[in-house]
């Protein structure tokens, strides 16, 4: 038994660890979507209803209390989980599309058009992306849930598109590919069945990380007034409305900043576990 | 009469170094020919020549023709409609030309769906399955069932090889190129991948070109040899004559110093 466990000390520890945070991911996100889900059947109050007294702290009534117009901040936490995850998906889907896209087109391309590509893709990592964000908003000229979720998507494109490429050219070197080639795969095929699966569980815990950022931004976005407009609730907006009474309510910043927190490290923690347990040239075999 | 492959006065090039010249030798139709030579000598770029998948880096001159169409400077649509077709080549490292990710018989399946359309035959999943199958046996692999459905690193090094060769056989090339097949594989299971290439070849009427620097395997498998050192030539001909009677003093100290190793195996065992 001893030797057991000294021959394999951190295998070991490290697939117990990973189960651990495997687990609790799960269970963060899982909270988040399942109260995103539901506020679009239930939620204890309406949105803009003024159901309470002004700043009560969380009761059997209110459980998260009330803002300071007296409107029920559990339910305006529900309706903000229904945002974030819409724009972390959204944001991350669109981020992803333009940004696997290019990426691949400069691992494929010419030595002139890839060089090219990537100084692009270095010079827009170089903006942060909020800023790519609010430009895009400023040029569309209104501030809508559309608008913040196409902004960030393009503000991500950048960093996704220099990991494809990346990740793309490591796969192309590979000698399946060659072997893939000689018996007569042509490139379409190569890269629907050979690239995208081999490079997808990096570029997986990626866009997960990248979804992190989408919700952080947003919540930026909504914070500086450019996000979803009033009637949506962004925890971004809820944690600029509770600015000011953050001394005599201080629930009204710490519950949305805590949701944010539990979903970003939640979708981390998931990602991270998600690709030990499918990868298939890892674990039990 | 025309053979598969001809080459004549191969030359390849980066822009500072000369890395194969004047290189010229030819395969008939269901020949199996042997490429010797150390590491770095240039057999293994002389089969990409062929395949048309060198490196961008480097050039390509002289005459490669396989099957009638000239491979250097062809477009990569001819190029490939031609791999596959009339070439295919199992490589040294199986663990490395098998995708990791993608289970085995789906990777057998690939070419033999694109042989099938190719052909003109039902391109069904169970005709797909069944040919599968039929090539899992021929290669002899125990157990196909479990076999398809599994990845690379879940079989030996050997059965990674079969499989690899069965994806060759999947495109029913009229040219085989095996680029040191059994070079990472362990003695024993070395002499079954070469008996399983010789005797595949053979039965389907496949030409080979084998590549290896092991003068053993290679007189076992060829019927004409040629020898390659720093990228050119050094001798040809049948290959009993080239490993008994060599003409040429490198192919003299290979064969001696190949002699001296079995000779210092047998005086140990």
């Amino acid at each position: 038994m001893s030797t057991v466990q000294t021959a394999r000390p951190m295998g070991k520890g490290r697939r117990s660890r990973g189960n651990a945070t495997y687990w609790l991911g799960l269970v963060l996100v899982g909270v988040i979507v399942l109260a995103g889900l539901v506020s679009f059947v239930w939620t204890p109050y309406a949105l803009s209803d003024m159901v309470g007294g002004r700043l009560e702290a969380p009761s059997l009534q209110h459980w998260a209390g009330t803002d300071r117009l007296g409107r029920d901040l559990f339910t305006q936490l529900m309706i903000g989980a229904r945002i974030a995850l819409i724009v972390g998906c959204g944001a991350v889907g669109i981020g992803a599309a333009i940004g696997v896209t290019t990426g691949l087109l400069a691992a494929f391309a010419t030595r002139f058009l890839d060089d090219a590509l990537a100084a692009v893709f270095d010079i827009l990592i170089a903006f942060p992306t909020l800023l790519i964000a609010m430009l895009v908003v400023a040029a569309r000229e209104e501030a809508s849930l559309g608008t913040a979720i196409l902004a960030l998507g393009i503000g991500l494109s950048p960093i996704v598109g220099r990991i494809t490429r990346i990740l793309t050219k490591q796969v192309l070197g590979q000698d399946y590919i060659t072997a893939a080639r000689v018996s007569g795969t042509s490139w379409g095929a190569i890269v629907f069945w050979h690239i995208l699966p081999n490079i997808a569980p990096f570029l997986g815990v990626n866009l997960a990380l990248q979804f992190g950022l989408a919700v952080m931004a947003e919540a930026s976005l909504s914070y500086l007034g450019l996000g979803a407009p009033p009637p949506n609730a962004s925890w971004g907006r809820m944690l600029q409305e509770a600015q000011g009474t953050v001394y005599t309510a201080p629930w009204g910043a710490f519950l949305p900043g805590l949701a944010l927190f539990a979903l970003v490290i939640g979708i981390n923690l998931l990602a991270d576990g998600l690709r030990d347990r499918f990868d298939p040239t890892k674990g039990a075999a | 009469m025309s053979d598969l492959l001809t080459v004549r006065d191969l030359r390849l090039s980066t822009p500072d170094t000369v890395l194969v010249q004047d290189l010229s030798f030819s395969i008939a139709a269901g020949e199996r020919f042997g490429l010797i030579g150390e590491s770095g000598s240039g057999k293994s770029l002389t089969s990409l020549a062929v395949t048309g998948l060198l490196a961008p880096g480097l050039r390509a001159e002289g005459s490669v023709e396989l099957a009638g169409t000239q491979v250097i400077g062809a477009p990569e649509r001819r190029l490939v409609g031609l791999r596959g077709n009339a070439v295919a080549t199992v490589f040294q490292e199986p663990l490395t030309a098998l995708d990791p990710l993608m289970p085995l018989g789906r990777q057998i399946a690939g070419p033999v769906r694109r042989r099938l359309k190719r052909e003109g035959a039902e391109t069904s999943r169970a005709a797909v399955r069944d040919e599968v199958m039929a090539l899992l046996e021929q290669v002899r692999l125990p157990d196909p069932v479990r076999l398809i459905g599994a990845y690379p690193h879940e079989v030996s090094g050997g059965q990674r090889q079969r499989v690899a060769i069965a994806m060759a056989l999947a495109c029913r090339p009229r040219l085989l190129i095996a680029d040191e097949p059994t070079t990472a594989l362990d003695v024993t299971t070395q002499a079954e991948i070469v008996r399983l290439i010789t005797s595949l070849v053979d039965e389907l009427g496949i030409a080979l070109l084998f590549i290896s620097h092991d003068l053993a395997v290679v007189g076992q498998v060829a019927e004409r040899v040629m020898v390659m050192r720093h990228g050119r030539a050094v001798e040809s001909g049948p290959a009993l004559q080239v490993l008994t009677q060599p003409q040429d003093d490198y192919t003299r100290n290979l064969v001696a110093a190949a002699r001296r190793f079995d000779a210092a195996l047998e005086g140990q065992g």
